[in-house]
Formats: C-alpha cells, structure tokens, sequence
C-alpha cells in the first residue's frame, strides 16, 4: 500500500507558528494503516485536551498541543533530562483520505487520528458470478 | 577512524577493534540522542524514560513523560533514597495493519535513580496526568534542613 501520509520538513512550516521563544518539538508519531483507515497516534504529553489543535487544510494535517509549562523559574533541579514546550507537526495527506470523517481523541498523553479511507481506495472483493 | 593493521592477524577480539567499536557507538549516541519529547528520552534506545528532578525545602520531586502509560502499567518503588521505575507500554497495533512509521517508545522500561538525600518512603505519592508521571518524595526528618539558632556569647 503506499504511504498516505508525508511528513513535511520543519523548514516549510509558516514563520507564524515560530512566535514564541519557548523550545517546542515535533512529537513521536506511529502511522498504522488498515484497509479501512490510517491510524496516527502522537506522544504529546502534558497537553490539556482542550488545547488540542488538529487542522486539515489543503492536503496538510497539522496537529499543534500547548503546553503550559509546569515549573516555576528558578526551580532547584537536581536532574534535568527533558525540556518542556509545545507540540508541532505537519503531515500531507493524499486523496486517498477522506477529511470529512478525520476523528481525533486525546488519552493518557496521546493524540490518536483515525483517517478513514475514501470508499474508492479500499480493497474490494468482487464476487465472480458462476453460471 | 582507521583500522590498525598489524603483522599478526587482525581478528575481532583485537583490544582496537573494540576500541573503535566503543566509539563508533559514543558517537552514535551522541548524534542521535538529542532531548526528543513525548517519551523517546535522551537516548534512541526506547525503554529509557526521560526524567526531571528537582527539589524544595521539604520535598524532592520527580517527574517523566510517559505518554500512553496506564497506572497499571507502572511500578514505582522507593528504598530509602533510591527510586525505581519500571513499566511497560501495551501493544496497540491493530492486527494485520501496516505500520509506516513507528517513532513512539514501545515495550518495557526500568530506570533507577539514587535520590540525593533520603525519603520518607511511607509518604511518597504520585500522580500520572495527560501522560505525566509526577513523584512527590519528602524528604527524611534528618534531611530537611533545619534552622539552627546561633547563641551570641557575650565575651
């Protein structure tokens, strides 16, 4: 089957998403495709479901998380691994996907999208009538 | 970096060969190990969550992305100022589908961190939200600091 969904690079992404000075990271994403649909699930962690954007506009998928952050300056770390901001991503979606019906939940930290296939774009099985 | 040649033969167990090997893995680790969010931590390696600690005057807190992690999943346990943290994500994919990308962590992890100071294992909690696991560990009485008034002798 071939790829439905591209992912864009960073650099083509619109000078207006750049506002602000906090860092901010593409999520981890896994992109499972069915005969029905592709299924996108994106590890954004620390999002509050309703500062979930997901947007489909021409052919690009964009899904954006804010993400407040969750210390105050001049926290005493001890241990520092990771870093807090927003998530940002974009993906072009071909024709194959049919964006009316894309569905999106947030649970535990992860965007899951179901884009369900184009009734054209999924396999049929033809019965062979036999006389 | 090159290999050494020399007049015996050179097999795998030569003590260069496995010097080039530790560095060409340092290497790797390095380029690709950059901080990523949403639980693929430090290290490409997927069973190594990321984790943040930092402390106050009466507690030490700790905190790591696990998104997609149930409380179920999860195992934390605190001995006196070591904390372990062991879990596993469950496996989501739907049976027969194609999977194009795979980015996210997948599998079991454990991660142990010796704590700084002791803790008062019977009041430590912990609360997973939106995929953030955030410990609140108090420290021991003896740990806290303790203001200590300083008597002025008149001399």
């Amino acid at each position: 089957m071939s790829t439905a969904v591209e992912k864009r690079p960073a650099s083509e992404l619109e000078a207006a998403e750049r506002k602000h000075d906090r860092p901010w990271f593409h999520p981890s994403v896994n992109i499972h495709e069915t005969e029905e649909e592709l299924v996108l699930t994106a590890n954004m962690p620390g999002v509050e479901s309703d500062q979930i954007d997901v947007q489909f506009e021409n052919g690009v998928l964009t899904i954006h998380g804010r993400v407040p952050e969750r210390q105050r300056d001049g926290t005493r770390y001890l241990l520092r691994e990771y870093s807090v901001g927003d998530y940002h991503r974009s993906f072009e979606v071909s024709e194959t996907i049919d964006a009316q019906r894309i569905s999106a939940r947030y649970l535990n930290g992860v965007l899951t999208l179901h884009l369900p296939k184009v009734e054209r774009a999924k396999p049929r099985r033809i019965t062979v009538a036999v006389k | 970096m090159t290999r050494y040649l020399s007049p015996w033969t050179y097999t795998q167990a030569h003590p260069l060969e496995r010097l080039r090997e530790k560095m060409d893995r340092m290497f790797q680790d390095f380029v690709v190990g950059f901080p990523r969010a949403g639980g693929s931590g430090f290290f490409s390696a997927p069973a190594y969550p990321a984790l943040n600690l930092w402390e106050d005057e009466t507690n030490l807190h700790a905190e790591c992305e696990l998104p997609g992690i149930r409380m179920e999943d999860l195992d934390l346990s605190v001995a006196g100022n070591e904390l372990r943290l062991s879990g596993h994500w469950k496996d989501e994919k739907a049976e027969g589908a194609v999977v194009h990308r795979e980015e996210r962590a997948s599998g079991a992890f454990s991660r142990g961190v010796t704590l700084p100071v002791d803790v008062d294992a019977d009041k430590v909690s912990a609360e997973l939200r939106n995929g953030v696991l955030t410990i609140t560990l108090p420290k021991a009485k003896a740990a806290r600091p303790r203001k200590i008034d300083v008597k002025c002798v008149a001399r």
